[in-house]
C-alpha cells in the first residue's frame, strides 16, 4: 500500500493572470498530521481545496488515496470526498437548519440511517468536540468557538480518513484557539485519521504537527519534520517561524 | 461590443448548462418534497399579495383607459373584452413576472449567493452532493407550480378591479360586463398566456441561481449579483415576451 495518503506532484495553479501555486511536490503520509504554513494570500487553501476537488490544477497530479483525481466530476469524486472531510475556515455551517441537521446532513444524504441513529451519531460526534445538548440550536446563536466545534464535528460525522483543516484556529481567541488545537489532537489520537492544517499560527503548527511545511510564492520552500523544522537553517522557514525576526536578509 | 456580446453569450451558454444540470439531477434522484413544499410556500404563497395588488390596479386603470379611448370610436361597451383580453393574454402574465421575478429572484440570489461566498456551497459540494440538487431543483419546480398559479389569481383579480372600474365610473352593469369578458376570452387566449409564465419562471430562477451561484467577495459581491438578477430577470421577461408572443401567434 502506499505510504502516502495524499500526493502532490508538480501541481500547477493560476487564477487569471495569477499564479497562485507553481509546482508544488510533496506527500502527506497515512495518519500523520502535516501542518502547512503560509503567510495570507500564500494559497494554502487553495492548495488543500485541491485534495477534494474544489479546485482543479492546471497542470500536476493530485493522487489521493492511490487514486490521480485530476480531471473527476462531482460524480466520480463522491468517494473522494466521503473519505476526506474539510473543515472550513468560517465553519461554513448551514445557517438555515440547526445543529443537528448541519451535522445530520451528510447522514441524510448518504446513508438510510433512522431519525433515531442519526440523533445518537449526532451527540456522540458532539461529544467528540466536547459539546452536549445544542442539538436544537441555529448557528447563529452559538459562540466562534462553538461554530468551530459544530463544524468539526459535522466534518466527522461521515467517519472520513482524512480531514482537512482550513485555518482552525482564525479569528478565534488565544483560549479558544488552544482548545480547538487540542482537539485536532486529541481527534487525531482518537480517530487515527489524516490531517492536514493549513494555518499562519505558528504555535498552532508545533502544537499539532506531526511535520510541517512553509508555502512560499507557490512552492514549498520547507518540508520536515517539526523537530528538524526547528534545528532547520531555511532562510524563509527561520524569517517565519521568528516572525520576521531572523533570517530576514537571507529571506529577501 | 464584440466583448460584451461575448460576455452574454457566455452568461446564456452557461445558464443553459445550469438548467441542463438542473433537469439531470430533477431526474436522477427523487426531489426532496418537504423543500419543495417550503419553497412552494417562499416564493409562491408569499408573493400572492404583491401579484394581486399589482394585476388589481392594472385591471382598474385599463379598464378607465380603454373606455377613455374606445369612447371615440363610440365602442365605450368593449371594455370587457378589451381588459380581458390584454390582461390574460399579456399583462397578466408579464406584469406578474416582473413583479414576482423581483422579489422572487432578488431573494434567490441573496440566499445562494451569502451561502456561496460564506463557503456553504463549497461545503454542500465537499460533502460529496450537488448544490444544484440540493438547492437549485426545489426553486425550480416551485417556481414552475407557482408561477401559472399566481398567473392565473392576478387576471382574475384584474378582470375583477376592470368590473369595479367598468360599474362604478361607466355605469355598466356588472353581468353585462362579465358577459363581454367570458365572450371575448378563448382557450386559446388562455394557454398563449400560460404558456409564456412557463419559459419566465425558467428564466427567473436561473438567472437567480446562476447570479447566486458565481457571486464572489463579501457582502458587496452579493449586493451586487441581486442587483444583475433584478435587471437580468426583468429584462429577459420583457424581450423574452415579444419571442414568445410571436411564438404563440404563429401556432
Amino acid at each position: 500500500m502506499d505510504e502516502a495518503f495524499v500526493r502532490f506532484v508538480d501541481v500547477h495553479k493560476a487564477f487569471g493572470p495569477k499564479q497562485v501555486l507553481t509546482g508544488i511536490t510533496f506527500d502527506i503520509r497515512r495518519g500523520e498530521t502535516m501542518v502547512v504554513l503560509g503567510g495570507s494570500g500564500s494559497g494554502k487553501s487553495v492548495l488543500i481545496r485541491h485534495v477534494i476537488g474544489l479546485h482543479r490544477p492546471d497542470r500536476g497530479q493530485v493522487v489521493v488515496d492511490g487514486e490521480d483525481i485530476v480531471g473527476y466530476d462531482d460524480e466520480r469524486l463522491v468517494p473522494v470526498r466521503k473519505k476526506v472531510a474539510m473543515l472550513f475556515q468560517g465553519g461554513a455551517l448551514f445557517d438555515s437548519m440547526n445543529v443537528l441537521e448541519n451535522i445530520a446532513f451528510g447522514l441524510r444524504e448518504h446513508t438510510d440511517l433512522s431519525d433515531r441513529q442519526i440523533r445518537d451519531i449526532v451527540r456522540d460526534k458532539l461529544a467528540l468536540v466536547e459539546l452536549e445538548g445544542v442539538e436544537d440550536l441555529m448557528p447563529s446563536e452559538l459562540s466562534g468557538g462553538m461554530k468551530k466545534r459544530v463544524a468539526l464535528a459535522r466534518s466527522i460525522a461521515m467517519d472520513p480518513r482524512c480531514i482537512l483543516y482550513d485555518e482552525p484556529t482564525a479569528g478565534l481567541d488565544p483560549v479558544t484557539a488552544r482548545t480547538i488545537n487540542e482537539l485536532i489532537r486529541s481527534l487525531q489520537s482518537r480517530l487515527k485519521v489524516t490531517s492536514i492544517v493549513v494555518t499562519h499560527d505558528i504555535e498552532s503548527a508545533f502544537l499539532v504537527g506531526d511535520r510541517l511545511g512553509l508555502l512560499h510564492e507557490g512552492s514549498m520552500a520547507f518540508v520536515g519534520t517539526v523537530e528538524e523544522a526547528r534545528r532547520s537553517a531555511v532562510p524563509r522557514l527561520r524569517y517565519f517561524l521568528s516572525g520576521g525576526r531572523e533570517g530576514a536578509d537571507a529571506a529577501h | 461590443m464584440r466583448g460584451v456580446l461575448g460576455l452574454a453569450l457566455g452568461e446564456v451558454g452557461d445558464i443553459s448548462l445550469l438548467f441542463a444540470q438542473t433537469v439531470r439531477e430533477t431526474f436522477r434522484r427523487r426531489p426532496e418534497w418537504r423543500v419543495v413544499i417550503d419553497q412552494l410556500h417562499q416564493l409562491g404563497v408569499r408573493s400572492i399579495a404583491i401579484a394581486t395588488v399589482t394585476a388589481l390596479f392594472t385591471g382598474m386603470v385599463l379598464a378607465l383607459q380603454t373606455s377613455y379611448s374606445l369612447a371615440a370610436y363610440g365602442a365605450k361597451l368593449f371594455v370587457g373584452n378589451v381588459v380581458a383580453l390584454s390582461l390574460v393574454r399579456e399583462l397578466g402574465p408579464v406584469l406578474t413576472a416582473l413583479m414576482v421575478g423581483g422579489r422572487v429572484g432578488a431573494g434567490i440570489t441573496a440566499e445562494i449567493g451569502t451561502m456561496k461566498v460564506t463557503e456553504q456551497i463549497d461545503a454542500i459540494r465537499a460533502m460529496a452532493v450537488s448544490p444544484v440538487r440540493k438547492l437549485v431543483v426545489p426553486k425550480m419546480l416551485a417556481i414552475l407550480i407557482m408561477l401559472p398559479i399566481l398567473v392565473i389569481l392576478a387576471d382574475f383579480v384584474g378582470i375583477m378591479g376592470g368590473m369595479v372600474m367598468a360599474v362604478t365610473a361607466l355605469n355598466q352593469p356588472a353581468v353585462f360586463y362579465l358577459q363581454r369578458v367570458t365572450q371575448a376570452l378563448s382557450l386559446q387566449d388562455a394557454f398563449s398566456g400560460l404558456g409564456k409564465t412557463v419559459f419566465f419562471a425558467l428564466f427567473i430562477v436561473l438567472i437567480a441561481c446562476h447570479n447566486g451561484l458565481r457571486a464572489e467577495g463579501g457582502a458587496d459581491g452579493v449586493g451586487r449579483a441581486t442587483t444583475e438578477t433584478v435587471v437580468a430577470a426583468s429584462l429577459s421577461v420583457l424581450i423574452s415576451d415579444f419571442f414568445l408572443t410571436k411564438f404563440f401567434l404563429a401556432i
